[in-house]
């Protein structure tokens, strides 16, 4: 007897927990959590009119979020502002230290280019990607364990298109995941599903550089068992994919243990502008 | 503005808190991520918020409005549409389920079954995620990220309290 009303009780708590409104709930939590199941369904459809209206609403959250988080990005900005003041004569000192010959380093640049365009000339090799670069406004930045993501305020209406590379000056940061009418997602290179073709120059050996969740570096996978690759080395992109274009410095290489890491050239906390390729 | 305005707007804020502080975190993924050894790690704010008022005081927190922060949160951390929803409406129907069970709240009590709610909650989305939508996610990270979460609440459901005390005091005054 006692069994079964403890029973009756404990159904009655489930019953009234899911489908009892609450004094000022205009919806069961049933109901909701059926509409939550179609909503996930519709997951499935990557395009028509309700891809339409996912990216609408992508954009609003987006902008909304921009509104939201101003005052935080304010805040944070300043401060790092505040950081990069205080270390402005530490690095001073570093610089001097490197005694860069900035001048001769440009024009031995200038020598290579022009070098480089004239043999590829002799063998008609085509340049395949497109150099075009649009500049974009970081909107916000997203960096939690499950994801390395930067929004910008560009989307679909500007001509960018999924898997493309952007940059950060001319350094490469990451690739397109996500585009809709007048936003789009950036998957950082730091992020754990990020993987791009690279190439590491002197040696010319090709790896994949595989994202470890961490801001700083990241790993460098399917290298050569026989390789000439050293520290100081410097990765680029390889193109190989054909969509992302080639030679875009990333990061130099280092060893931990002997396993080889590339250092990321760009702070992907300090990202503010973004050129994006068109 | 005169000091009965401040008031006014203090009072709402007070009374809208939950509900604020709800969308505040839906909508700039505020999740204080941190490291350790060597591994990223962060808390998850809004599973305190939704199972605290939930089970104290439901008729702060729409189920709707929860309904719509997952949406926002799914947008902003580029999950599956509707996974966050689920998530939120189901620790809603634990701590609904809790609070129709029990005579003499405890924070004890209300502390193992935020546990025992977020080791569910976390389980049901890492499946989804993975089985359904093939998501690289790692179900060390996630089970860590939501024992930290456990481990703070009731840090969390002090503050709560103190909260929900101000704003009582507040109806009882009006």
């Amino acid at each position: 007897m006692a069994t079964d009303t403890g029973r009756d009780d404990f159904i009655i708590a489930i019953r009234s927990a899911f489908l009892k409104k609450g004094t000022r709930q205009k919806f069961s939590l049933f109901t909701l959590l059926i509409i939550s199941i179609l909503v996930l369904s519709l997951e499935y459809f990557k395009s028509g009119p309700i891809n339409n209206f996912r990216s609408i609403t992508k954009d609003i959250i987006f902008k909304g979020s921009f509104f939201i988080s101003g005052p935080f990005v304010f805040i944070k900005k300043n401060f790092q502002n505040f950081q990069n003041h205080l270390n402005m004569y530490e690095e001073y000192n570093e610089l001097k230290k490197k005694n860069y010959n900035l001048s001769t380093l440009i024009n031995e640049n200038k020598y290579y280019k022009s070098e480089n365009k004239i043999l590829k000339n002799l063998i008609n090799e085509e340049n395949i990607y497109s150099n075009e670069f649009l500049t974009s406004k970081v909107l916000f930045d997203k960096k939690s364990p499950y994801l390395k993501s930067v929004i910008i305020n560009k989307g679909f209406n500007h001509g960018i298109k999924l898997g493309v590379a952007a940059k950060e000056r001319s350094y490469f940061i990451g690739k397109i995941i996500n585009v809709n009418f007048l936003t789009s997602r950036i998957l950082l290179a730091s992020d754990l599903n990020s993987k791009i073709p690279v190439i590491i120059e002197p040696s010319g050996a090709n790896a994949i550089m595989s994202g470890l969740g961490k801001n700083d570096y990241a790993d460098l996978e399917y290298l050569p068992k026989i390789n000439k690759i050293k520290e100081g080395d410097i990765v680029y992109t390889s193109g190989v994919d054909g969509i992302i274009p080639q030679a875009i410095p990333i990061g130099k290489v280092f060893k931990i243990e002997e396993i080889f890491f590339v250092e990321f050239f760009v702070d992907f906390n300090q990202l503010k502008y973004v050129k994006v390729n068109k | 503005m005169g000091q009965g305005n401040i008031k006014k707007i203090y009072h709402s804020f007070i009374h809208a808190f939950p509900l604020l502080f709800l969308f505040f975190l839906a909508f700039t993924g505020f999740d204080l991520s941190f490291f350790l050894f060597k591994n990223n790690y962060s808390f998850n704010f809004i599973y305190l918020v939704i199972f605290y008022w939930v089970l104290k005081k439901p008729d702060r927190l729409g189920y709707g409005l929860i309904f719509l922060a997952g949406i926002i949160n799914d947008v902003i951390q580029n999950f599956p549409i509707g996974i966050s929803p689920i998530n939120y409406l189901l620790l809603c129907s634990i701590a609904a389920f809790i609070r129709n069970r029990t005579l003499v709240p405890s924070l004890l009590y209300d502390w193992i079954f935020f546990l025992i709610a977020i080791v569910i909650i976390s389980s049901v989305n890492f499946l989804i995620l993975t089985m359904v939508f093939e998501y690289p996610i790692k179900y060390g990270t996630l089970m860590f990220g939501s024992f930290i979460t456990f481990i703070i609440y009731p840090a969390f459901s002090k503050l709560f309290d103190q909260i929900n005390l101000i704003d009582l005091r507040q109806e009882n005054a009006e």
